[in-house]
This record gives C-alpha cells, structure tokens and sequence, in this order.
C-alpha cells in the first residue's frame, strides 16, 4: 500500500474566481470538465469532490466530468479520457481543474476551447492543508549544494546570487515587510551548521539566462 | 597599486582629504528645475553629490539624466545610484557606457527597494544581475574595456564603482561576509547606509578596516521631530537616539517660526558635528555623506562647523 509522505513537492494551484469562471462558460452550452488526480488533487484544488463542487456550480450545461490522473502526461490522458470521446466531441469548451501544462496538454490532444479554472502558482510543498510554500523556480541551473539546500532564487524575492541586500534587517525581508525570513541569512544559518562558510563568501558570477529565455523541451528520442 | 582616480571624488579622497558629500532625489516631474535648484544649495559644500535612482522603487525623473544636468548645469560631480530592479545586465551595460559619455564618473550600485513597496507595485523586478554581479561587470568594463561575454568597448571607461554597506544590519556578521565578497570582486569606494549612533559607525568602521577601500559613512539629519520618528520607525534596525529626538520635540515647541527652525538646526548641528568630528578623529573614514533630503540648508553649516 502506498502511503502519503508528510511533506511533497507539486505544481501548486489556485482556484480562479466563480465569477471570472461564470464569465469565460457563460456563452457556453455544453461544458465538460477534466480534473487531475495529482497535483490538484493533493492541493484541493482539482480532484474528485472539486471536480464535482464544479459540475453542480454550473448545473447542466454540464454534460460530463473525469479526473485524469495526470492530465500533463498524455498517454494518461489518452487512457482516462478514452472512453468519453463522445462527450468529448459534443462538448463546446472544456473546463480544466489542472495546472497550465495539464490544461495545455488537453487543449492540444482535444482541440477544444479550454476555460482554465485554476490558476498555476508556483511549484513548491505542502506542508498539511492549507500550508504551500513555494520552493522551485525551474531556473534549470540547480545550485542548492552551494547554498546550504536552499533555493536563493525563489526565497530570495530578489533572486539574488549574492545576498542579502539592504532590504534584510533582523533576519528577515524587506519585501514581506519584515515578516518573512531573508533567505541569504538562513542560507548563511545553514552553511555554517554545516561548517562551509566559504561557500557563502563565494562569488557568485552572473546567472546564464539563456537556459530559460525560451520555451524548454527535452527532446531524447 | 591604487587605481587611477577619475573623479573629483576618488582624487580628493586620494589626496587624503576628508570628504563631504551630498543626496539629491529627482521627483515625479518631466522638468530639472527642482534637481537645480537643490544642487545649486549643496554646490561648493560637497565634493560631489548621490542622486538617487527610484528610491522606495517609486519611478521618478531618471538618476541618470538628473546626474548629467547637474554636472552640466551646476557645475557639481555626481554619484549616479543605480539600482539592478529596473534593468537587466543589457541596460545596465549601456547606461553606463552613455553615462560614462557623458561626463559621469561614479556609479553607486544598488539592489533597490523591492518593488512591493513600490508606488506601481504590479511592476516586474528585474534584478538579472545583483550588485555584487553589477560591480564585476563595471570591473571588466573599466579595467579589461569588455562587457560580460567578453565583448570588446571602443575607447577606455573612465567610472568608479561604489557599494552600500549597512552599520544597522542585523546579522551584522551576514553584512561584513557580503561586503566582503563585493570588495574582492573590486569595488571602488563604500558608502554606509544611514547610522546615527557613532559607536556603532565605528565598529563598524573597524570590522573593514582591512580594506584598502575609502569609506563614507551616511548620516541624516532631521529637519523635524516627525523626520526623526519616521526613521526610527520605518528604517529596520536603526537606532536614533533618544536625547536627540527630545532635543528636536523641545525646539519644536518654540512658536516663532524662524527661531524654531534655528533651533532644530542647532540641535542637528551639535549632533551631527560631534559625530562627524568623533568619526574624522578616531576611524579610518574617507568622509561623511550627508543625506539631507528636504533639509540641504543644514548641508553648509554643518561642513562648516566641522574645521
């Protein structure tokens, strides 16, 4: 049996407003909606009971529903949407309770008008309900090793490779107005627990953005 | 070896002398009045002056052409501030090379207010280089006449390059390791953040003794008991003291408005003086700058009052 670790790392979401929802389905007929049995089911975001909180909001202009398991894997998609290509077909727009890339996954296997009814915040941990932080910015070039297994690039609100900045007093951000801790100070925290300080007064040179100044794709075979 | 001073900054610390320098923030205005007039106030009384680069990320009259029309103008040198919020290493790169063209021969580098505080708070923070990154790239700039890649500058770029040093911070161990590492990568001059406290300027001044780079410590003096409580409650870490914000609600009461205001600079003046004088005799300072926002009337009397 699988258990369900305390803590995992997911492609966090966000419900969008039912009144920005109601706006983009309202010149709709017959809706259909996908939901995924991943990360918007861990988030609550998309899975089983939102997907079907969702069929009621919209009543009947709802003419079928399923949760992929993961709808930004298409061969998934392929086995959990296969038996509903009928519905599928007959459907003006589908309404997706996944991240960006599972509704773009279902926008390009479907060829149908897709409502997003989530917004894709960040990638990051749950910690229990209610508690996401975000901890990943797919900056493709991991450095964590240099900083203590923190990521300056997303905890830094700056992003910066060589903090902190003037904005951190006591420990803490200036851009969450103090409330936040500076991610330079933990990272400094971190590396002298673990007696490699000279990791910290490395300098850092410029990060090569090139990495991710177009769309990525990993292409092996 | 020192290397080559290029700005009457730079040559005046180089020749030993105790420096004064000077802050002017250019507003929301399409015009250079307002930067003129306050420059023609500071003018013969600091060696050069700071202008500010959207400070509390709110978008004002450009740092850069605020610097080049008070050189121009007035006849002052400027310490173009310029923050890595706004531009990415392209822009930065450029906008040097234009303010080098014109006449500029310091840059002071900054990470910027972050733009949650901004007054366009939807703006997007850039910060493709920080400042530590920012001082490498006007190092390779000015000492091997190339950009990041390698890219060969036509003719020599004559900048100095300054950092920010904060006596408040806290951890202040973080602080020193950052300075630390920005003054290998090779920064010209330091100039402190906002200290009122001269015990704590002078520790700090000891803990960077080390390095052979000029120091100018930042001091603020208040043109009001509000200015004071502001700072005090709004600027993290900072320590005013007490005595001086009593001194300032007590001048405050007298009713006669220009016996007020002499009295308010009275007390700026005896406070700022034994700091400065305190600072000049027992540390390794290059100077005092002086960020008088609002207050630059204070400037002359207080340089003077300092032999």
């Amino acid at each position: 049996m699988q258990t369900t670790p305390e803590i995992v790392e997911l492609i966090i979401t966000k419900p969008k407003a039912p009144e920005k929802i109601l706006e983009m389905t309202n010149t709709y007929k017959k809706i259909f909606i996908v939901g995924c049995g991943t990360c918007s089911t861990a988030c609550q975001t998309g899975g089983e009971e939102q997907v079907k909180e969702m069929a009621e909001r919209l009543g009947v202009k709802v003419i079928g529903k399923a949760v992929v398991e993961s709808p930004c894997d298409l061969r998934l998609v392929k086995r959990d949407l296969g038996g509903s290509k009928q519905l599928l077909d007959e459907a003006d727009a589908l309404l997706i309770l996944s991240c960006g890339a599972g509704a773009q996954a279902l926008a390009e296997h479907t060829g149908k008008i897709i409502i997003p009814g989530l917004d894709t915040i960040f990638i990051g941990k749950i910690e229990r309900i209610g508690r996401l932080y975000e901890r990943c910015r797919a900056c493709a070039d991991c450095i964590i090793y240099e900083t203590g297994g923190i990521c300056p690039i997303v905890r830094c609100s700056k992003g910066l490779l060589n903090g902190p900045c003037g904005g951190m007093a006591n420990g803490k951000c200036e851009a969450s107005g103090h409330t936040r801790d500076c991610a330079w100070v933990l990272i400094y925290n971190a590396l002298k627990k673990q007696g490699k300080l000279d990791l910290f007064t490395t300098f850092r040179p410029p990060m090569d953005r090139s990495k991710k100044a177009q769309p990525q794709e990993v292409v092996n075979r | 070896m020192p290397r080559e001073a290029y700005s009457e900054l730079m040559k005046a610390i180089a020749a030993g002398k105790f420096v004064f320098t000077g802050e002017i923030q250019p507003k929301k205005t399409a015009h250079f009045d307002d930067v003129i007039r306050v420059a023609k106030i500071l003018k013969g009384h600091v060696v050069a002056c700071n202008v500010t680069d959207n400070p509390r990320a709110h978008a004002y009259l450009s740092s850069l052409s605020a610097a080049y029309i008070i050189q121009r103008e007035v006849g002052m040198e400027a310490i173009c501030q310029m923050t890595v919020r706004d531009r990415n290493r392209l822009a930065l790169f450029s906008e040097l090379l234009g303010a080098v063209a014109l006449g500029i021969r310091n840059v002071l580098t900054m990470s910027g207010d972050h733009t949650s505080l901004s007054d366009n708070p939807a703006a997007m923070p850039v910060y493709d280089l920080d400042t530590a990154q920012f001082v490498y790239m006007v190092r390779k700039m000015v000492d091997e006449g190339v950009d990041l890649e390698g890219n060969k500058i036509e003719g020599k770029v004559k900048l100095h390059v300054g950092i920010v040093g904060n006596p408040n911070a806290d951890p202040l161990e973080v602080e020193f390791l950052k300075i630390e590492r920005k003054l290998k990568v090779g920064a010209d001059f330091m100039q402190t953040q906002v200290v009122f406290d001269v015990e704590k300027a002078k520790s700090f001044l000891r803990e960077v003794q080390g390095y052979p780079v000029p120091v100018l410590v930042g001091i603020f003096p208040c043109k009001s008991y509000g200015v004071a409580d502001f700072i005090a409650k709004n600027v993290p870490g900072i320590s005013v003291p007490k005595e001086f914000m009593e001194e300032l609600k007590k001048a405050e009461e007298i009713e006669d408005n220009s016996r007020r205001k002499s009295r308010v600079e009275d007390v700026n003046v005896r406070y700022f003086t034994d700091f400065i004088r305190e600072v000049k005799r027992t540390t390794h300072a290059s100077g005092i700058h002086i960020m008088a926002v609002g207050y630059e009337g204070v400037v002359k009397t207080l340089v003077e009052s300092v032999p």
